[in-house]
């Protein structure tokens, strides 16, 4: 099952034998690292686009990009950074780490693990290209609402549809790997209750990948056959509803943000006793605590739609557990405070980028709880504060876990150690870079600013300028961040098996760097 | 370490300082209090929610930082080997519940105030479309188009902008105080989203369907929102102003605006009762073409790619007469092209018809008569 030298042609150009060694690679640690590429790249491109719509947006008036292009730019920097940027990262992560901390050699279906990630640049290829075909890319936000994306939508948005079907099944496909691979390739001794909480959140995460990506491909379905074979799902003159698609969109879309932070969860879980020399607090409670969020996540999504002209008892509903949700939140991040109270804390960059993801995503939990007040939301509903919310959870939840996760594993998967002083540079400008971008879109949210505007009235124009000067030093430390991991690849320090001192888990147990096959014996847990 | 920290931290507190003092009234760093009772309500339940996270936020953060100084290793070398505490988990689950129903009690109350749209005094039906809205009174049986009128040099930085920018609109809804206003909200498009931040009144237009909403104003004055769902190229673009006007004023006002339509019936007999020439029409096409045509096709005719056609040379500007003006008069289905006929008078379409006919050296020396346009009607 598990990818062999063979596989690879010998004899030939050094080129073809290095493509094919890719293209055709089984291995989980290679097929985590082409995701983690794959995942970058498209940071970097859908971080680009926001650069310059913050540009835009840096002044009044129209300055550098047409009203069009703008909205072009806003959707594709959504649908990529959740579905190209985050989800890969994840998946890269679980792919180089559920093996090797549950004691597996490989992932159970190693084919298919090859075939998931291979769709994924085609993907993304065919979405990007929508750039520069006629009469634009998709311009109505990476919500898609009908009829904007239906009856008005440009020719491209069909490319969209397929892009979105193309990564839904790879998404579920890998999915499905990751299930398979934890129920069955545990190690002896491995009980679901010992597995580290990366894996856990990672098992609920792949649950709620299953059950909602078929629902999104629903959507879409919807809207191509509304496009162009006559059907009137979301088309009132037909007989249909426009909300529908809003509902069903959100379905997908509310367990969809958990999916995008579940698994930093657990990296934080993973990374903060590690640092603090002290077992996790409440790992039982933290499991639960998982799942009932994930469960919590299928009865929430009327939230993001208050002002669609619900029922009262429909909103009261949603009211109210939506405010449930916060209760595993909050005990989640009470249990991380407590694993470090009376610990002994040291803070090389992971533990930096760990404690920035549970200070920022409190903020962030926090504004959610705000959000789910329904007659304040008429108020703060589609303006910057929701902007602002999103930001606060997603970037610290899955952008600064992801990068945590990274430092933490690149001395494991490289045997070198990365350069801690840059590290810590990295995350000093990414976390300043972030308040500074995000914090003021609370204010002009407040103030009465909506989002997706391209350009906005007066009162708006000193913190937004505020906004674009933080997002330029955001985006600059990503490059920093490519130069640290580039670097730590090349060579530095040689790391110890150990790596970390006060890390726990069967990843340590192997060498530095991890072998191309690990544990073809299995290991036994006490 | 600490150092980094400390220095961080004092560049914080300098920039958020900085930034207050740019703004020294407190309005731009809190929900609006608006003008009517329900704004206030929403108001003091932000302050009651926002109050809440914070101390919570608070709270968390001082044990989380105590923590981050206290138990550093060089302060607190040996670790401490507690890991569970049901008692600890019990507790910080019910406090934090007993805080949210502290929340969803008045929440509820205000929600179901909220959502009574019985007992109105006055209908005002708004019908959304790309990117305008049209108001009518149900009861009075008057209506008329709101759209913006910032001048496209504002928005290109050719002229300094105005302390409305986009904000602005030729025709506000007018309001009366005191009375309790139902508003129906409707699209004829794409779902826009009609939001006065003053009355706390945000209320989806969705096509097909109608919503409710309501509102009774204490204060008059002008009070300005924006389109707050995407609803396209133009989103930015699509304000609401209302005009709140004592309930004498308000009537007089509606008494006004029924002479102003019979004026304008019979201004439009005379205007098709005689011939215009280029000259008159050239200027009159070219105020229109500018308010409502060039934010797509823009100023110069020369379009935006596929979906808004060049009108300089165009195939229907240069084409049939006749096919110009069912074009500009019903729009094209599907299309952000609306029909124009129920929004301009027979004057103003023959006038912005000859504009294009004979603009940016399309040149084509037609001359099209109010007459001609009422005929096609």
């Amino acid at each position: 099952m598990i990818a062999h030298a063979e596989n690879i042609p010998r004899g030939r150009h050094p080129l073809v034998q290095f493509i094919a060694r890719w293209v055709l690679t089984t291995n989980h640690k290679e097929i985590g690292t082409l995701y983690l590429c794959l995942s970058f790249t498209l940071f970097m491109i859908a971080g680009a686009m926001a650069m310059l719509f913050r540009l835009e947006l840096a002044q009044p008036g129209l300055q550098f990009v047409t009203a069009n292009f703008y909205n072009q730019t806003v959707t594709l920097h959504g649908l990529i950074m959740v579905f190209g940027a985050v989800m890969p990262a994840f998946v890269g992560l679980a792919n180089w780490m559920i093996p090797m901390m549950i004691g597996a050699p490989d992932m159970a279906l190693p084919r298919l693990n090859n075939f998931s990630f291979w769709i994924l640049p085609f993907a993304f290829f065919m979405l990007l290209s929508t750039l520069f075909m006629e009469g634009g890319a998709p311009n109505f936000g990476w919500t898609l609402y009908a009829p904007l994306s239906t009856t008005y939508g440009p020719p491209s948005t069909d490319f969209l549809i397929f892009g979105i079907h193309l990564m839904g099944i790879s998404s579920v496909l890998g999915a499905i790997n990751i299930i398979v691979t934890i129920f069955n390739l545990r190690a002896p001794g491995m009980t679901l209750m010992k597995m580290p909480l990366f894996v856990w959140t990672w098992l609920i995460t792949a649950f709620l990948l299953i059950m909602v990506m078929p629902v999104l491909a629903g959507a879409v379905t919807m809207m191509l056959t509304d496009r162009h074979f006559g059907t009137s799902f979301f088309s009132a003159a037909g007989g249909g509803d426009p909300l529908l698609f809003q509902h069903v969109f959100w379905f997908f879309g509310h367990p969809e943000v958990y999916i995008l932070i579940l698994p930093g969860f657990g990296i934080a879980s993973q990374i903060i006793p590690t640092f603090s020399r002290k077992k996790l607090f409440g790992y039982r409670s933290m499991v639960y605590a998982t799942v009932s969020i994930a469960i919590l996540s299928f009865i929430v999504w009327g939230h993001h739609m208050f002002a669609t002209g619900m029922p009262l008892v429909a909103e009261l509903f949603f009211m109210y557990a939506t405010m449930l949700i916060a209760i595993p939140t909050g005990v989640k991040v009470f249990n991380w405070v407590a694993t470090m109270w009376r610990g002994s804390l040291t803070f090389e960059t992971p533990m930096l980028f760990a404690l920035g993801f549970v200070v920022m995503f409190t903020i962030g939990g926090l504004s959610g709880l705000m959000l789910a007040i329904v007659p304040a939301d008429f108020q703060y509903h589609d303006t910057f504060f929701v902007v602002a919310h999103l930001h606060y959870v997603l970037y610290p939840g899955a952008i600064f876990a992801t990068m945590g996760a990274v430092y933490y594993w690149l001395p494991k998967w490289t045997g070198n150690m990365y350069n801690e002083r840059l590290g810590k540079i990295h995350f000093w400008i990414a976390v300043v870079g972030l308040n500074v971008t995000f914090f003021p879109m609370h204010f002009v949210g407040l103030a009465g600013m909506p989002r997706r505007i391209v350009d906005y009235s007066l009162p708006f124009s000193d913190l937004n300028l505020v906004s674009s000067i933080g997002a330029g030093f955001l985006g600059l430390s990503q490059l920093l961040f490519l130069y640290i991991v580039v670097q730590t690849i090349r060579g530095g320090e040689k790391a110890t098996d150990q790596v970390w001192e006060g890390a726990e888990g069967l990843e340590w147990t192997i060498p530095s760097p991890a072998p191309h096959h690990t544990f073809e014996t299995p290991p036994h847990v006490e | 370490m600490t150092s980094i920290t400390n220095r961080v931290q004092s560049f914080l507190i300098l920039a958020v300082l900085w930034v207050f003092s740019q703004n020294a009234s407190a309005q731009m760093f809190d929900m609006r209090r608006g003008v009517t009772d329900m704004s206030q309500r929403v108001q003091s339940l932000h302050h009651l929610i926002f109050g809440i996270c914070v101390v919570v936020g608070a709270i968390v953060f001082i044990v989380m930082f105590y923590s981050i100084i206290a138990h550093r290793r060089s302060k607190h070398p040996e670790p401490a080997k507690f890991h569970e505490s049901t008692a600890v988990e019990v507790v910080w689950t019910l406090i934090p519940t007993l805080i949210l129903i502290g929340a969803a009690v008045p929440a509820t109350m205000t929600l179901i105030d909220i959502e009574d749209n019985s007992d109105a005094d006055l209908t005002v039906l708004i019908t959304a479309s790309q990117w305008k809205w049209h108001y009518q009174y149900v009861e009075a049986g008057i209506g008329f188009y709101s759209n913006l009128t910032t001048p496209l040099e504002q928005i290109n930085n050719v002229d300094p902008k105005g302390e409305y920018y986009l904000l602005e609109v030729d025709n506000p809804l007018v309001l009366p105080t005191n009375l309790k206003v139902r508003f129906l909200t409707t699209s004829d498009d794409v779902i826009h989203s009609w939001w006065v931040p003053d009355f706390a009144v945000k209320q989806d237009a969705i096509p097909g369907f109608i919503n409710e909403a309501w509102t009774r104003v204490n204060t008059p004055g002008v009070y300005r929102g924006q389109c707050t769902e995407l609803c396209g190229m133009n989103h930015a673009f699509m304000p609401v102003v209302v005009e709140v006007r004592s309930e004498e004023d308000f009537l007089s006002w509606i008494d006004d605006q029924r002479l102003a339509n019979e004026l304008a019936g019979e201004a439009a007999v005379a205007a098709r009762s005689r011939d215009w020439t280029m000259a008159e029409l050239m200027p009159m096409g070219e105020d229109v073409f500018l308010t409502h045509c060039a934010t797509c096709h823009q100023p110069d005719g020369m379009g935006q790619g596929i979906k808004y056609p060049a009108l300089a040379g165009g195939v229907i500007p240069t084409g049939p007469v006749e096919a110009h003006l069912e074009r500009v008069m019903n729009g094209l289905a599907e299309t952000e092209m609306q029909a124009w006929a129920p929004q301009l008078s027979d004057l103003e379409l023959a006038a912005v018809i000859t504009y294009e006919r004979n603009a940016w050296g399309n040149d084509t020396g037609d001359v099209v008569q109010p007459l001609t346009v009422y005929s096609a009607r």
